[in-house]
């Protein structure tokens, strides 16, 4: 490998890896037209994931969240897995059917109010005896907004803004009790220790707080912060605020590249080089031997794009109806009808410019001899996201990434519900643990503790209003 | 249901927050303070209450305190509800979730999720209290009266398109087409609050993100006093479906059931505050010692007495209402004496409903299947 591992600023790396799971239930990722797809909602199909992502000794089990149904073409979007639970809701049941496993919620800054989400993080984080932690997300778009009472209120250019002044308010009311405020025996004269509460006030820009805290701290202090969102703005506020981060950045050249803008944005943040973790989420695609994980990964990648979805794919650039064409020729010879690209509402994609996109898109096609199909299989499953070959190929590659600290560990998004980490947990943790690269025992009860994580300082004193 | 061997049976339900509905029940439970904020703790009680025999565990939620003598601190309900589900069998769980200041479609959502995680045991215990303190909290003021239950009334409106919003077979992975989806039977919810709601308006788009919860609408349950302010007792899947009462005292709580009922009330639920004679102490002297440690406000009627005098007062009650739900004094001691001595000879009168495993809130209330307000003709 060529790849310059020096990250800098001091940063060591671990040389361990952890593991997390992320239930997607939506987008194309999910195979659902294989025999052994499992229902989306039924909570034995969450169970089965989660406890066996425990038996392979996960740090952590992730649910996603999009608050709007994916559209296309003004419409509901049929052809990908849809429909899933509410994070905490699902996580709360899990939590009384596993023991260790963290417990990871994506919610949104955007359309919840800080008092409420705090509480309810620290909800599940005490159930679940400190497993908790919340994948800080900003979502602004006033589509998403029209489910809610306070509409599409908040700039885009505002999502950061708004989001740190949220996160940093949950900190303080996770914060507001004292370490030893709840007496340790009924016999005591009271419940409380008297003035070991703080209520939490915060005045800014976008909202109001006026709270006394419901809840005291957990077995881990607060919950863990888990960040998603690639902006400049994102990376910044994750490097002031976050515990970890959720990166889109797998392949080993990418992540280490980010793993040093990371790592130099929180020292210009004022934290340590390692205060900062990273897992990029990816997908895993094995087998017993490189010849047959490259056929299964054909296989998976033609039930995951389909004639119909390669077909609605294109649509969403050209903006125009393209059923007549053929997925398996070449891509479409008319030019798009818009001058912005919008892909499938709430797929998380930014417009482009459609006609210049078509071009460049037909030459590329054209160029390496892709179908229509092939081609959008290449667009939406990012090569650089799959790990795809043998147990011990893979096991080799992951340890590479451990020794250089390119990454924390890795958040996998099984292409099968419920039983795609089956293989994973039997045949991969077992050779990583044997590289040494990998927990052989959960060394505590907490999510900090599985992610060597320290216990947090208290947030600022609740008495200061901050503003924003 | 009722024959001429058989009197009207009904259903208990049983309070589980905290300690006990005595706030200073804190003082005689077996366990420290420090251990009431837990799983574990969770765990013991639902599974007490299942195997006692109730058929229904509410969890209430908003404000405790003030902090002090007593205990300031309570775990969000649904997730507590969530937590309880796949520990149990039979149990219905109904968490308490305000209308007010929350959001519709995350509540919507949420509920919609418990009833997954239950099996179809979930219900929705509507609170409202538009207090300064809980608008506080979310830069919102005070709400009351008419404001409430409007409020209360279009959270429940907005949460029932949305469990409509996807048909019951909506989902149908059909390879042939490619489609996840039926796209026909998804549906916008279009929620607008009227032109003269009191508070400030809203919309809610849809559809859902979760599918059709599995008994296609929970049933939802609220206190009577926000029906006084206006919140409508509906059709069925409209509204409201039970209607808890509550009365100054014992004497006149069948009145207030009756008063209820010819008001429409598809059921309806006594409230009753519960202190039983126990651990050699007379109910009195035990409600005693509470009430010296911190009084117990309660608008709800009590009964303090044996457990004999509580099953006649229950197998009396049940004649007219539909269901009870207990409010114990003390969750550790109350729930030991009812589990002993009260539910297995109401069981032997014959009062009681049986608990059947993988049942529904929907079965225990007697509401049919839910029809589908956007079902159309045809499909
Ligand atoms: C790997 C990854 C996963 C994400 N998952 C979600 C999700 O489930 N729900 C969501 O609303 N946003 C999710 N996002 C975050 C949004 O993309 C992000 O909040 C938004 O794009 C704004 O941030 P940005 O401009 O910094 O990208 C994810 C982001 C990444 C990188």
């Amino acid at each position: 490998m060529s790849e310059n591992t020096d990250i800098g600023h001091g940063f060591v790396p671990s040389g361990q890896l952890q593991l997390g799971v992320f239930f997607q239930g939506v987008n194309s990722g999910t195979v659902w037209k294989a025999p052994e797809s499992g229902s989306q909602t039924d909570f034995e199909s969450f169970r089965q994931l989660a406890q066996t992502a425990e038996r392979g000794l996960f740090a952590a089990f992730f649910l996603g969240e999009g608050l709007r149904l994916r559209e296309h073409q003004g419409r509901p979007h049929a052809l990908d897995v849809a429909g899933r639970p509410d994070a905490q809701t699902m996580l709360a049941a899990l939590a009384a059917v596993t023991n260790k496993i963290g417990l990871v919620a994506t919610q949104n800054t955007t359309y919840n109010d800080p008092a409420h989400l705090a509480h309810r993080l620290a909800s599940l984080d005490l159930i679940s005896g400190g497993r908790a932690a919340w994948n800080v997300v900003t979502t602004d778009n006033a589509w998403t907004g029209a489910n809610f009472r306070r509409g599409g209120y908040l700039d885009h250019a505002d999502r950061y803004v708004h989001a740190e002044a949220f996160v940093q308010t949950a900190k303080r009311i996770w914060d507001s009790w004292e370490a030893e405020a709840i007496s340790a025996s009924e016999t005591a004269a009271t419940w409380s220790a008297p003035d070991s509460i703080r209520p939490v006030q915060h005045t800014g820009a976008h909202y109001t707080v006026d709270y006394e805290p419901r809840l005291p701290r957990t077995a881990q202090h607060r919950p863990v912060l888990f960040q998603a969102g690639d902006s400049p703005e994102g990376r910044d506020f994750a490097a002031r605020q976050a515990d970890v981060i959720f990166s889109a950045h797998p392949g080993l050249d990418a992540a280490l590249i980010f793993r040093r803008d990371i790592v130099a944005r929180t020292v210009a943040a004022g934290r340590g080089a390692n205060e900062v973790q990273i897992m990029p989420a990816s997908e895993f695609i094995l087998a017993a031997t490189p010849q047959e994980a490259r056929e299964k990964q054909a296989w998976v990648r033609s039930l995951q794009i389909g004639p119909e979805q390669a077909i609605a794919y294109l649509e969403q650039f050209w903006g125009r109806e393209l059923s007549g064409y053929d997925p398996d020729g070449p891509l479409p010879d008319i030019d798009p009808v818009v001058e912005e690209t919008s892909e499938t509402r709430g797929s998380g994609f930014h417009g482009a410019k459609a006609r210049q996109l078509a071009d460049q898109w037909r030459a590329e096609a054209l160029d390496k001899g892709l179908s229509i199909r092939q081609f959008v299989s290449g667009k939406t499953s990012r090569a650089d996201a799959t790990f795809s070959g043998s147990y011990t190929e893979i096991a080799d590659l992951l340890a590479r990434y451990a020794a250089v600290g390119a990454v924390d560990g890795f958040n996998i998004s099984p292409w099968l519900i419920p039983t795609g980490l089956d293989d994973i947990v039997n045949h991969l943790v077992p050779e990583l643990q044997a590289r040494g690269v990998y927990p052989t025992d959960y060394v505590g009860t907490t999510l900090r503790e599985h992610l060597g994580l320290p216990l947090p300082q208290r947030a600022e004193s609740s008495a200061t209003l901050s503003h924003a | 249901m009722s024959t001429a061997d058989h009197p009207r049976t009904g259903f208990l339900a049983l309070e589980l927050d905290g300690d006990g509905a005595h706030p200073a029940a804190w003082r005689a439970a077996r366990h420290a303070p420090t251990e009431l904020l837990s799983g574990v703790r969770i765990r013991s009680t639902v599974l007490a209450a299942e195997s006692a025999g109730f058929h229904v565990a509410t969890f209430s939620d908003g404000p405790v305190g003030p902090a002090g003598s007593d205990i300031a601190a309570r775990l969000d309900a649904v997730q507590r509800a969530a937590f309880a589900g796949p520990i149990t069998r039979s149990i219905i769980l109904v968490p308490e979730v305000d209308t007010v200041f929350t959001e519709p479609f995350h509540v919507a959502t949420q509920l919609a999720s418990l009833d997954y995680v239950t099996a179809g045991r979930a219900g929705w215990l509507v609170a409202a209290s538009g207090s300064e303190g809980e608008g506080a909290a979310v830069g919102r003021s005070a709400v009351a009266g008419a404001g409430r239950a409007a409020e209360a009334a279009a959270a429940v409106e907005v949460s029932r398109r949305l469990w409509d919003s996807w048909e019951d077979d909506a989902v149908i992975r059909d390879v042939d087409s490619g489609r996840y989806l039926d796209v026909d039977k998804l549906h916008y919810a279009d929620f607008e609050t009227d032109p003269d709601f009191p508070g400030e308006g809203y919309s809610v788009k849809g559809p859902a993100i979760i599918p059709r919860p599995l008994q296609g609408q929970l049933p939802v349950v609220a206190p009577a006093e926000l029906l006084a302010d206006g919140l409508a007792v509906g059709s069925p899947d409209s509204g409201v479906d039970a209607v808890l009462v509550t009365a100054p005292s014992l004497e006149e709580l069948g009145e207030a059931v009756a008063q209820v009922r010819s008001r429409g009330a598809v059921s309806v639920i006594a409230e009753l505050d519960v202190v039983l004679d126990a651990r050699g102490q007379r109910a009195k002297e035990r409600l005693a010692q509470l009430d010296a440690q911190t009084p117990w406000p309660s608008n709800r009627s009590r009964y303090v007495g044996d457990a004999a005098g509580l099953v006649d007062f229950l197998s009396e009650l049940l004649a007219t209402a539909d269901g009870v739900r207990l409010h114990p004094a003390v969750l550790d001691v109350e729930l030991d004496e009812l589990s002993r001595l009260v539910l297995p000879e109401l069981r032997r009168r014959g009062v009681l409903a049986p608990s059947t495993p993988e049942t529904t809130f929907r079965a225990l209330l007697g509401l049919g299947q839910a029809t589908n307000r956007y079902a159309t003709a045809g499909h």
